[in-house]
């Protein structure tokens, strides 16, 4: 899932406070699983928020409203009617559902109210790591299921570097060094010999470097 | 109010208590109405007269903070 964070609340403040109808507005998906933007985390800015501009002796209206996603169409369809209600809105979607958001109620001011960090899984609550980064090419089948793309600092793709130090990478003792990890995969899995392959150079334009980036299917479009 | 850490029935209920108010510090304190207007404490069930030496304390806090300035902010605008 989209792993995202919560904005301090004074910077968010700082972005709204010229405005007089504010909407609130959460995502019912990866944001609420990781906590940052799903209908509780709506519920309390939107009470901090209301309490904030009662105390600075300001009538604002502060509204709240929880989305089944922001990255598609049909669900941002249902605010339209009372999209006119608001002159901005505090959108707690990851970055895909506040730009989203933008480019469909394009005259609406659309602010951030998460910071957007990785595509990433729940080691437990309260936790969440990096697990992919969408290079558009995936390689997990020969390095036993462990990217080195995300989980790797240098992103080696026959590792490991030296600096890789007792199972750990030399940037955090407290990181574990993907490549042992993915020798130590392939060990269990008695596929050592894969670990001799050496890998080609990896096609790169299918990640960032090749500019933003879209899936087309055809066959299911209508 | 919670238990004593460590001797809590649901486990880490009161330790994760603990880190949810200072959360609620945190917020209070960034709109302007004061942290230290919510205050996290353990002791056992045991402990009555702890209790309500706790209260007393909560109390003479609050007290000299004075009122809650959302509520003279809603009087001001009513």
């Amino acid at each position: 899932m989209i792993v995202a964070d919560r904005k301090p609340i004074e910077e968010i403040i700082e972005e709204i406070k010229n405005h007089e109808k504010i909407l609130i507005l959460g995502c019912n998906e990866c944001v609420t699983v990781c906590e940052a933007g799903g209908k509780k985390e709506v519920g309390v800015l939107a009470s901090a928020l209301r309490m904030y501009f009662l105390n600075q002796g300001r009538e604002v209206k502060i509204e709240e409203k929880t989305l089944e996603r922001q990255c598609d169409h049909e669900y941002l369809e249902e605010i339209r009617d009372v999209m006119d209600q608001y002159d901005a809105v505090v959108s707690l979607a990851c970055g895909v559902g506040v730009q989203f958001m933008a480019e469909k109620y394009h005259t609406s001011p659309v602010y951030p109210g998460v910071n957007t960090c990785f595509l990433g899984a729940t080691e437990k609550r309260g936790l969440w790591t990096e697990r992919c980064q969408a290079c558009g090419q995936c390689i997990l089948a020969r390095t036993g299921g462990i990217c080195p793309v995300s989980r790797c600092a240098k992103r080696v793709l026959n590792g490991p570097c030296g600096g890789s130090a007792r199972g750990k990478c030399e940037i955090n003792k407290e990181i574990d060094c993907a490549w042992q990890l993915i020798i130590d995969r392939l060990e269990a899995l008695n596929r050592l010999d894969d670990y001799e392959k050496i890998d080609p150079i990896k096609d790169w334009s299918t990640d960032r470097a090749g500019g933003p980036r879209k899936v087309e299917r055809e066959d299911v479009q209508q | 109010m919670g238990c004593l850490e460590g001797d809590c029935h649901y486990n880490s209920g009161n330790l994760r208590a603990r880190k949810r108010v200072e959360q609620v510090q945190k917020i209070l304190d960034t709109i302007g109405i004061g942290g230290e207007r919510a205050q996290m404490y353990n002791l056992s069930s045991s402990e009555g007269s702890r209790f309500a030496q706790i209260a007393v304390e909560m109390d003479e806090k609050i007290r000299k903070l004075g009122p809650n300035p959302i509520k003279l902010a809603k009087k001001k605008a009513a």
